[in-house]
């Protein structure tokens, strides 16, 4: 449930020309009490306050799975002392879903220092969560002194070179990029040639109706790039999944969810398990948000991703660990 | 910073006079020894001072007072110099000699630059 103070919505619908774009940017730093309804029906978001009541047509479908973002075990100062704990929160809830998601995403920042001890309480944690498989992608945090290794060692087996990957899971295509390596001065996430060669080959030969799911870190769209929040080739990738009718892109790295629909893609990011960051420009930097602890749990999240056979839109439903 | 100009030049008129008694050679080498430090914080985000200018052989030391992990990476192909991860409080200190500009930012926030002066 929300806070008293926390529950608050900020609705960002007065940028010039967005309406007549056809898309609609809503954003919640507060994680619960935020609700979207965006036009054409392809994305819909409900806080857990307000899920469809089990066993609805909108918790039903052919693939459920669940994205956990920036946990960053380690993470010890006053934005939160207890991200153990506040992670197993997020298991806690995953578990208690009524449908059993099929597996978890986790967007990267799974450590906060790259640190083996910080990787392997995060894996200990969430073994004991119902979906067993946990597709990874790293954040910045995670690679760390040494260019990603450890991370390709534990995370990274069956990847491409840097650490990207792709599977399907009934009929739905997941992609994982990696867009936190090699970042250059003054710049924003980087995806890199060879990467985007490798996209492009990899979706090349999928029919148009399979629906696409990406997952990133860094967002693949421009949230605010005056603190780094977006990826500087984004479109370029982008511009490989435009012939497809249903594409999610999934990311982390603002701990915080906000959403847009742009043509047939759906951007989404998720909130953190550990602590909340300030909206963009709402603060003087991006560091973490210091609210107060009973209010904590109702700024980290879990994203619980539901997709339903026949139907273009994937629903997203963020839950909050209040 | 002025001290350490000065010495400079006084090593130099010695070398051009080619004369090195024993006491002024012991005091140059004492000189040397003696580098300046100069300190950049990092806070909210940002390196401050966004550019400090330095007499050759400062040595300059970052500290990251802020709650989230930086780093400080020279911003060239080789990496002049690179730290490690800094945590709260950490330091990182590098040594500046030859004169030149030494852009740097922080790998993990790339929006984060500063830049190194030394003349
Ligand atoms: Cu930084």
């Amino acid at each position: 449930m929300a806070g008293k103070v926390r529950d608050e919505i900020l609705h960002d619908h007065n940028h010039d020309g967005i309406d007549r774009r056809g898309f609609l940017k809503c954003m919640a730093w507060a994680g619960t009490g935020a609700f979207c309804v965006i036009q054409g029906g392809v994305l819909k978001s409900y806080s857990l306050s307000r899920l469809p009541a089990p066993g609805s047509k909108e918790t039903m479908g052919e693939l459920s799975f669940v994205q956990i973002s920036d946990s960053h075990m380690g993470f010890n100062k006053p934005a939160n002392a207890d991200v153990a704990g506040t992670l197993k929160a997020a298991v806690d809830k995953i578990n208690g879903l009524s449908a059993a998601p099929e597996f978890m995403l986790h967007t990267g920042d799974i450590s906060h220092l790259s640190k083996p001890e910080e990787f392997d309480a995060v894996e200990q944690i969430l073994k004991s969560a119902k979906p067993k498989d946990v597709f990874y992608v790293p954040g910045e945090h995670d690679v760390l002194n040494d260019d990603g290794k450890q991370f390709l060692e534990r995370f990274g087996k069956s990847s491409k070179g840097g650490g990207w990957y792709s599977f399907e899971k009934k009929g739905v295509h997941f992609v994982g990029l990696v867009n936190v390596m090699n970042l250059k001065a003054g710049g924003l996430g980087t995806l890199g040639q060879e990467q985007l060669e490798w996209l492009e080959d990899d979706v090349k030969h999928l029919k148009t109706s399979t629906p696409i799911v990406v997952f990133a870190h860094i967002p693949l769209w421009s949230v605010y790039p005056e603190w780094g929040w977006g990826t500087e080739d984004s479109a370029q990738a982008l511009a490989y999944l435009k012939k497809f009718g249903s594409v999610t892109v999934l990311n982390g790295h603002i701990h915080q969810t906000m959403q847009k629909v742009e043509g047939n893609v759906t951007f989404h990011t998720a909130a953190s398990t550990a602590f909340p960051q300030p909206a963009p420009g709402k603060a003087d930097s991006p560091g973490p948000m210091k609210v107060p602890a009973e209010q904590l749990k109702s700024v980290l999240g879990i994203t619980d991703v539901n997709y339903v056979q026949g139907q273009h839109a994937l629903g997203v439903v963020d839950s909050t660990l209040a | 910073m002025g001290r350490s100009v000065s010495i400079g030049g006084l090593a130099v008129l010695a070398l051009g006079m080619g004369v090195f008694g024993p006491g002024q050679k012991s005091f140059e080498v004492r000189a040397q020894q003696k580098t300046e430090t100069m300190e950049v914080k990092i806070d909210n985000f940002t390196f401050g001072p966004g550019t400090l200018t330095v007499p050759v052989g400062t040595t300059v030391t970052w500290t990251n007072k802020d709650d989230i992990p930086h780093t400080v990476v020279s911003a060239d192909d080789s990496k002049t110099f690179k730290s490690k991860v800094l945590d709260t409080d950490e330091k990182f200190s590098f040594t500046f000699s030859k004169a030149g500009t030494y852009p740097y930012f922080c790998s993990i926030h790339p929006k984060m630059t500063g830049k190194v002066v030394v003349q």
